[in-house]
């Protein structure tokens, strides 16, 4: 089933009668050439570019809950390439080349939105940084402007310039940054490697992995035994206790991150900002809400829930920045599960065990690096040999000294 | 979250910061290694369930403590002193 405006007329006019499940609901078969461990962004888009790119045929995705039921479907719907470092900013930028195309590619919406990212500043020190970070940004082939005050008020002349301690003095923007609708990247990717053949395979824990000689031949589920080429884990905050069922310790603590909704508002921003400096950043969804957050709560937890002064944190962060945001009432708020690695940079490499391949420590920037994340990894699951762009996301890079520190906080997960 | 000061009473996590799993107590000796040193600084259990970790009461009495909490509850299961902690290893280990 293609997707077309002229399909959407026709089923308008009949009824809604004509429309199928967007994937099929297989049982597992014995054994696969690559299994993939996790259903959310970053599995299906590995999934999809198995299929897609590299012409891999019998590939399954085992997701443990329904599909798209972890942090793809949590997430405050962010996409930029606004990072500084070389390890990173390619990558990044590649993603965002991939957002770019994606419903082309993909024959579905996923309302990507390109209404762009405002970062602000407040200070002489940090207008130098993001003028170095901005340089970064162009040498990558991303865009970057650099605003001053009077900039700034042009797009947004309702922000609290003379804030007593973080007034606004400039900020660096990324006009082809934006928003995308998260659930719709799932599904997205979910129908169109189900299309080319993917089994897609819900309600399916690994319990375990079975590992004969330092070669992994397969996993252990709770609908049985799937033998399996090659396994490539994409569990997110997950994936400590899934590569402790193979023996692995990783440099990854998880945590959990909020984030909130206002109720349903009129148009009042029409791009993302970012308030570093007070731990907090906003965008406002189709439907009107004001969607928010801010920083991790900084503990271990697999709690997929966050508690109490983190809202007041965000909150208070709203309100320096947008007093106006205090006649809104808060809608909900909900928590993810982040995989904070030690430098605050992901992994796609492989692991110790043979056939055994990682996609992890994404922190709180995954959903963004969803399309690049599922490229490159199919392109180590494929090729056994790293995507150009991400070659620096090794996993013996914390022993090798070579971190990509983006904050420079050094291996403390809950600052990053 | 209410943290149970060994000596304060409850207290609210808000006044605390946090460092991590509590096996960071265990530096490794300085003859140990790269390797040793690598694993101690960077891998992490991670475990979901009970979860032994360093809170460090910066806005209270500034000590350093050993809570016991569930990562899939957040449940606070206990409290103790580092420092009594560390020397409970150390006598086990003398």
């Amino acid at each position: 089933m293609t997707f077309s405006g002229f399909r959407v007329i026709r089923e308008a006019l009949t009824g809604h009668k004509g429309w199928t499940p967007l994937w099929r609901d297989p049982d597992p078969q014995p054994s696969y050439d690559i299994v993939i461990v996790g259903g959310g962004g970053h599995g299906l888009a590995t999934a999809y570019h198995l299929a897609a790119v590299f012409g891999q045929a019998r590939v399954a995705v085992l997701e443990k809950g329904y599909l798209g039921s972890g942090n793809i479907g949590r997430n405050t719907t962010i996409i930029r390439s606004n990072y500084l470092l070389p390890g990173n900013q390619p990558f990044y930028e590649f993603s965002m080349k991939l957002w770019e195309r994606m419903e082309q590619d993909l024959n579905f919406n996923a309302m990507v939105s390109q209404r762009g990212i405002l970062n602000l500043l407040h200070t002489d020190a940090q207008r130098d940084a993001y003028r170095r970070r901005g340089n970064a940004m162009l040498l990558s082939g991303a865009d970057a402007e650099l605003l001053d005050q009077a900039g700034v008020r042009r797009m947004y002349p309702w922000l609290n310039f003379d804030n007593a301690r973080f007034p606004i003095k400039g900020g660096l923007l990324q006009r082809r940054a934006g928003t995308a609708r998260h659930d719709g990247v799932a599904w997205g990717y979910a129908r169109a490697a189900d299309q080319r053949g993917v089994d897609i395979i819900q309600n399916c824990e690994v319990t375990g992995f079975r590992i004969e000689g330092g070669r992994v031949l397969g996993v252990e589920t709770t609908r049985g035994y799937i033998g399996a080429g090659k396994v490539g884990v994409a569990a997110a905050g997950s994936s400590s206790r899934v590569m402790a069922l193979a023996g692995l310790r990783l440099p990854i603590e998880s945590h959990v991150l909020q984030a909130f909704v206002s109720e349903g508002l009129k148009p009042v921003i029409d791009g993302v900002i970012t308030f570093g400096a007070g731990h907090f950043y906003v965008s406002q969804s189709d439907k009107g809400g004001l969607v928010f957050g801010g920083d991790i709560d900084g503990y271990n937890s697999y709690a997929q829930r966050g508690n109490l002064p983190v809202f007041e944190d965000v909150l208070e962060g709203g309100m320096a920045l947008m007093p106006r945001i205090g006649r809104a009432r808060l809608l909900r708020a909900w928590g993810g599960v982040m995989d904070m690695s030690m430098d605050g940079s992901p992994i796609i490499d492989r692991t110790p065990v043979e056939g055994l391949y990682l996609n992890a420590g994404w922190c709180y920037g995954g959903f963004k690096a969803t399309p690049a994340s599922g490229y490159a990894f199919a392109h180590l699951l494929a090729t056994d040999t790293p995507h150009e762009t991400a070659t620096a996301y090794r996993l013996d890079r914390f022993a090798r000294g070579h971190v990509i520190d983006e904050k420079g906080v050094g291996a403390t997960p809950n600052l990053h | 979250m209410l943290i149970p000061h060994p000596l304060l009473g409850l207290r609210d996590a808000q006044e605390f910061t946090y460092l991590g799993d509590a096996a960071l107590i265990d530096r490794p000796d300085p003859a140990a290694g790269e390797d040793a040193f690598c694993d101690y600084v960077f891998l992490r259990d991670n475990p979901a369930g009970v979860h032994r970790e360093l809170w460090y009461h910066e806005q209270g009495d500034r000590s350093w403590l050993v809570v016991t909490r569930n990562t899939l509850t957040h449940e606070i299961l206990g409290a103790e002193l580092a420092r009594d902690v560390a020397l409970a290893r150390r006598e086990g280990r003398a």
